[in-house]
């Protein structure tokens, strides 16, 4: 089954050598075939380090859920592989959970959140230990005695919260995230980011967060994955040196988050006219 | 809510039953037409034969052959429908199959049943369970098959076993669909108990109604019939309460999108 001799362990120009978690190789992706053949991922590389938080951006259209989803195990690339902990990626990997972008319908709304956040840790954990993680992964998202209300009692940003919640109880290694807030309000967004960021550092996850805000992505990573426009590949890589903890105010008054911030959005309309030229 | 906005909602829906009573009641008092007894001397049938120990002669039986009847097709129609809806192929083998036996108008298997089973209580549950399973079976495959691809995504990448994905994911999806597809079973359970016990049956409220007609008993007849008005209406209303119960959570999230 795996591929263990593929762990890439990559050396720090610091002391602590980084383990790669996950690995993306040449990842392809058509649909269809023939002459209604479309290439939407087109060789896609890099790699994630454990601990790490990523965020991946492109422009509209160029195939960041499908990226997400192989990576997901949840369809099989046309080429390429992802190592996941080494091992090709063929079927959802255990130690990785995804939050989905449309929370509203990835929450079962026959049961309350408290049973919405059980239901993948039954064939994990002991009763015990179950009601353990539910309660702190509610503490966590600020969802705290919620857990017994159903997920359409909530607001939009308390359902997010709720399947944040359910992918932290599942103690993944990786935790992906699909454009998580794109279907909530600006002040929710805020209060979602400062979450994430925290969570992170409580439970030392290593995020890797899809999403088409060049703030959100420069605000939250680590590293930016930029995409270049159908069909995709990596067109660069940004690494974002804002101290941490960031802050709302703090860090985005620094001039360095305005540099990235505007390099990165050159890069996508870059990527944007390009691919409109390869079109025509 | 207070006594008194129960109280009207209660007389808005009461009226018109109330009122029809009442005109037949005295539309037929003085009736000495014997197709048409007075209503006093129905209720008095009524109350001799279904509302004493005697009840239980014929009342039992039907009742025991409609609920075994009915559960069996309710059970049976969603584990057949739900293998379909899982199952494309098995779907593709059985469904030309499936389509003529739904076309056989049920009580066209009445002779057919009773060269199987004879004049038994296992004949009157094999019409029941063979005319009234389709609409549960077409309706739990449909509901079967519905399910979002969200949640088919969400069930894959939490790794949930079969079982989780059934009970917990694909059924409940499915259950306000089953719901239709079993009130409609229960409504041809119904019809099906009494017409498979007016043809062939020693006891049972079908069995009584078509047996006092053949003896000019109207009285009983329209006694029996009246029965088998009040049945079908208990039994929908005890199916109603227990689709509350199970579908509540889709009834407040209606509410919620609404408000």
């Amino acid at each position: 089954m795996g591929v263990l001799t593929m762990t890439g362990m990559t050396e720090n120009t610091g002391a602590a050598a980084l383990e790669v978690i996950l690995e993306l190789q040449g990842v392809e992706k058509a649909y269809g075939s023939g002459s209604t053949r479309t290439q939407v991922l087109d060789g896609v590389d890099f790699a994630v380090n454990r601990g790490e938080f990523i965020c991946v951006v492109g422009p509209s259209g160029s195939g960041k859920t499908t990226l997400l989803r192989c990576i997901a195990g949840l369809m099989p690339p046309s080429g390429g592989r992802t190592l996941f902990e080494g091992d090709v990626v063929t079927e959802p990997p255990a130690k990785l959970a995804v939050v989905f972008q449309d929370y509203s319908r990835s929450l079962l709304p026959w049961m309350t959140v408290r049973r919405n956040i059980e239901l993948p840790l039954k064939n994990k954990f002991a009763r015990g230990e179950r009601a353990e993680r539910i309660e702190h992964a509610l503490r966590s998202v600020g969802l705290a005695g919620k857990g017994d209300l159903y997920p359409w009692q909530m607001s939009g940003g308390m359902q997010q919260r709720a399947a944040i919640a359910r992918g932290l109880a599942y103690q993944p290694d990786v935790l992906l995230m699909d454009e998580p807030f794109a279907a909530v309000d600006a002040q929710t967004r805020i209060d979602l980011e400062d979450l994430v960021l925290d969570i992170q550092r409580e439970y030392n996850t290593t995020v890797l967060f899809v999403t088409h805000d060049i703030d959100e992505a420069v605000y939250l990573a680590d590293r930016v994955v930029v995409l270049s426009g159908a069909p995709t590949t990596v067109s660069h890589e940004i690494p974002v040196d804002l101290p941490r903890p960031r802050d709302q105010v703090q860090t985005k008054l620094d001039p360095r988050f305005a540099q990235l911030r505007t390099r990165i959005f050159e890069l996508i309309q870059n990527a944007k006219s390009s691919s409109v030229i390869n079109r025509a | 809510m207070n006594a008194g906005r129960v109280l009207s909602k209660g007389l808005v829906r009461l009226w018109l039953p109330v009122l029809l009573v009442a005109v037949w009641w005295y539309a037929s008092a003085d009736s000495s037409n014997i197709y048409f007894p007075p209503l006093a001397t129905i209720l008095e049938t009524f109350q001799r034969d279904w509302l004493t120990a005697r009840a239980l002669d014929d009342l039992v039986p039907s009742l025991t052959k409609l609920v075994i009847g009915f559960l069996l097709a309710a059970f049976g129609g969603i584990a057949l429908g739900t293998l379909l809806g899982l199952s494309p192929r098995v779907r593709s083998a059985v469904e030309p199959i499936m389509q003529f036996l739904r076309s056989l108008p049920p009580p066209v298997l009445l002779p057919i049943g009773l060269l199987l089973f004879g004049i038994t209580g296992a004949m009157n549950i094999f019409i029941i369970v063979f005319g009234a399973i389709w609409p549960t079976v077409l309706n739990t495959a449909d509901g079967v098959r519905s399910l979002p691809p969200e949640l088919r995504d969400m069930a894959r990448s939490y790794r949930l076993g079969f079982r989780q994905r059934l009970f917990a994911v694909v059924l409940p999806n499915a259950a306000p669909q089953i719901f239709s597809g079993l009130r409609v079973t229960l409504q041809l359970s119904i019809i099906l108990i009494v017409v498979s016990e007016m043809v062939a049956a020693v006891d049972g409220v079908g069995f009584y109604v078509l047996n006092s007609q053949q003896t000019f008993a109207v009285a009983e007849t329209w006694a029996g019939t009246l029965l088998l008005g009040v049945i079908g209406y208990l039994t929908t209303l005890v199916f109603l309460l227990a689709q509350r119960r199970v579908l509540a959570w889709q009834t407040g999230m209606h509410q919620t999108r609404k408000a």
